[in-house]
């Protein structure tokens, strides 16, 4: 929670925390660490907390659009597919099983190779690729709910299917897909610091995996290069998946206040996703 | 397994990779850029240009091309790479090796060294080595292979000098037999050892959940009153608890290719990521497109072996 904040902070005054332009070249070229470089600067005498810095705003930039992309596509898909059941739940999920193959980093590379590099691109193929997930669970969750007796009573008093759906059945799926999606975004931060390492990244803007693939051709003299740009790559999906881990302790009241007091070996501390 | 499980489950990798192959094809006719100002150049007349379309069927309606592609991929034919100036299946069966090894490798080592590991812990249901789990298991779902791979070759590498930084051989020494063998092991060891940490928290924290929950069900306890030891009852629980480790461990053929290319663009290891990464600087769209293409049905056969494995393991697998 902590840390997702803190990227959060960071991406919103990048400007004010490390003033100058990550690409201005500041100080001599490879310094380690020192007062006036905190983190170092780069073979072209870049600062690199400034570069991780704003690296941090293309991450988040990416990260929160492409979820909310895949967000969008799999709560419909998933609230439809749940919903619905019968032949449009086997339609939905077959074509939910078909994307769930396509793998989305060779499929990002092939993307970028054609219609050149863009922000705008990797967004789509990361939210366009990434609902699945998103859609199992909604659609777990609404199947289960369908069969509620305060869906039944809503369905007795008349109300149309649209609103029940919306209104009674999506709010109570909710909470389930808010887990899958956080930890989605971690894979989505993970995925976008891929496609930079292999320089797939926008030139134009700086970026988490752009400063590691620079710091490949210099891993023998400027070991700080390849660190910092890793270790804010580490944290922030760290960050989203532990956000992910306290809204799944938030969503289930047996876990709730138990979680850090149960028994070794009973079943609650043995969760796995 | 039954005949009818098998024959269904083959016919569902008839849509994904009609999908796949669907996909590719209208990504590269939506793509800006007409192939055949590339192949003709800018100032060729009107009569040339009418020539390469015929030549390449360019010419003919989509849906003829897509059916001439899905033919020609099902052939086994990738395409010509622009740059190698051979077949993409050739230029891609040269490099495929390589990575072969080092994700089995990997896959072996993080499998074995999991499975075991995970049985100790749930022996030892301690909270220490609970805690001391969960915590690796999120350190390792948040480190982006790449990096992991920089840091163990500055450390471990660069640092002490017991492993070489990159390559698959000594350029220095031309070994043949064994000694071959032994200096591609030592090259091969520290990117199979990093790919492999990724995945090794994973399995070693599904064993450790699959058997503790084994262990407490009613025929662990049985085994336990009727005198076995201890190693018997775990051997009994493992088999059950293992079903999810195969299931998972085949659900990441896909994140194990992406690992394997990125640690390979580390570590110089010359298999698909180097090619992946030489065709990308060279926009060697066919050898891109041909890669895509490979590693989605790579995939595909992965998750089919996986669910066939699940279905000869776990007898109640069936289709309604």
């Amino acid at each position: 929670m902590v840390l997702t904040l803190a990227l959060v902070v960071v991406a919103i005054f990048a400007g004010a925390i490390a003033p100058m332009d990550p690409f201005a070249t500041v100080g001599p070229p490879l310094t380690p660490p020192s007062r006036a470089n905190v983190l170092g600067t780069d073979d072209l005498g870049r600062d690199l907390l400034a570069g991780i810095v704003h690296g941090a705003r293309t991450s988040l930039t990416v990260v929160l659009s492409a979820t909310a992309l895949a967000a969008v596509f799999g709560v419909t898909i998933g609230a439809v597919a749940g919903y619905r059941a019968g032949t449009t739940d086997d339609v939905l999920m077959r074509l939910t099983e078909l994307v769930q193959v396509i793998p989305r980093f060779f499929l990002a590379v092939l993307v970028v190779a054609l219609f050149g590099p863009g922000l705008d691109r990797l967004v789509l193929v990361l939210g366009l690729t990434s609902w699945p997930a998103i859609a199992r669970v909604v659609r777990a969750e609404t199947m289960s709910l369908a069969r509620r007796e305060f869906v039944d009573a809503a369905h007795a008093l008349g109300v149309p299917a649209g609103r029940v759906l919306m209104r009674h059945i999506l709010p109570n799926a909710l909470p389930a897909a808010v887990v899958v999606i956080s930890v989605n975004a971690g894979t989505v931060i993970l995925m976008e610091a891929g496609l930079g390492f292999i320089g797939l990244g926008d030139p134009r803007v700086i970026s988490w995996g752009y400063l590691a693939n620079n710091a490949q051709r210099f891993l023998r003299v400027a070991w700080w290069m390849a660190l910092f740009p890793g270790l804010a790559i580490a944290l922030a999906v760290l960050g989203m998946n532990l956000l992910g881990d306290a809204l799944n302790d938030l969503r289930d009241p047996r876990i709730r206040g138990r979680a850090r007091r149960s028994p070794p070996g009973s079943v609650n501390s043995v969760r796995t996703r | 397994m039954s005949p009818r499980y098998l024959l269904r489950r083959l016919l569902q990798v008839v849509p994904a990779v009609a999908g796949i192959v669907l996909l590719a094809f209208v990504l590269v006719h939506t793509a800006p850029g007409d192939p055949v100002v590339a192949l003709g150049g800018d100032h060729g007349d009107a009569a040339y240009y009418a020539f390469i379309r015929a030549k390449f069927g360019l010419d003919r309606p989509l849906p003829e091309q897509l059916l001439a592609y899905v033919a020609s991929v099902l052939r086994g034919d990738l395409g010509q790479s622009f740059v190698h100036g051979r077949p993409v299946a050739r230029v891609v069966a040269e490099r495929l090796p390589a990575t072969l090894l080092l994700m089995g490798t990997a896959l072996a080592l993080s499998s074995v060294a999991g499975v075991w590991l995970g049985v100790l812990a749930a022996r030892r249901a301690a909270r220490a080595a609970d805690l001391a789990l969960r915590t690796a298991a999120l350190l390792a779902h948040a480190t982006p292979s790449f990096w992991l791979a920089q840091l163990a070759a500055i450390v471990l590498a660069l640092g002490t000098g017991l492993f070489p930084v990159q390559g698959f051989t000594d350029p220095r020494q031309s070994w043949t037999g064994w000694r071959h063998a032994l200096d591609v092991l030592h090259h091969l060891a520290l990117p199979a050892l990093v790919l492999a940490a990724g995945e090794l928290a994973l399995t070693t924290r599904l064993t450790r959940t699959g058997v503790l929950e084994a262990l407490g069900t009613d025929y662990a306890r049985t085994a336990r009153a009727k005198g076995l030891p201890e190693r018997a009852v775990v051997r009994h629980a493992l088999r059950n608890a293992l079903l999810p480790v195969v299931t998972v461990i085949g659900g990441r053929a896909g994140m194990l290719f992406t690992g394997a290319v990125l640690v390979e663009t580390v570590f110089a290891w010359p298999g698909l990521g180097q090619l992946m990464l030489s065709s990308i600087l060279t926009r060697d769209i066919p050898v891109l497109l041909g890669l895509f293409v490979l590693v989605s049905a790579a995939v595909i056969v992965a998750n089919l072996l996986t669910d066939l494995a699940y279905a000869c393991l776990d007898p109640r697998v069936r289709y309604e």
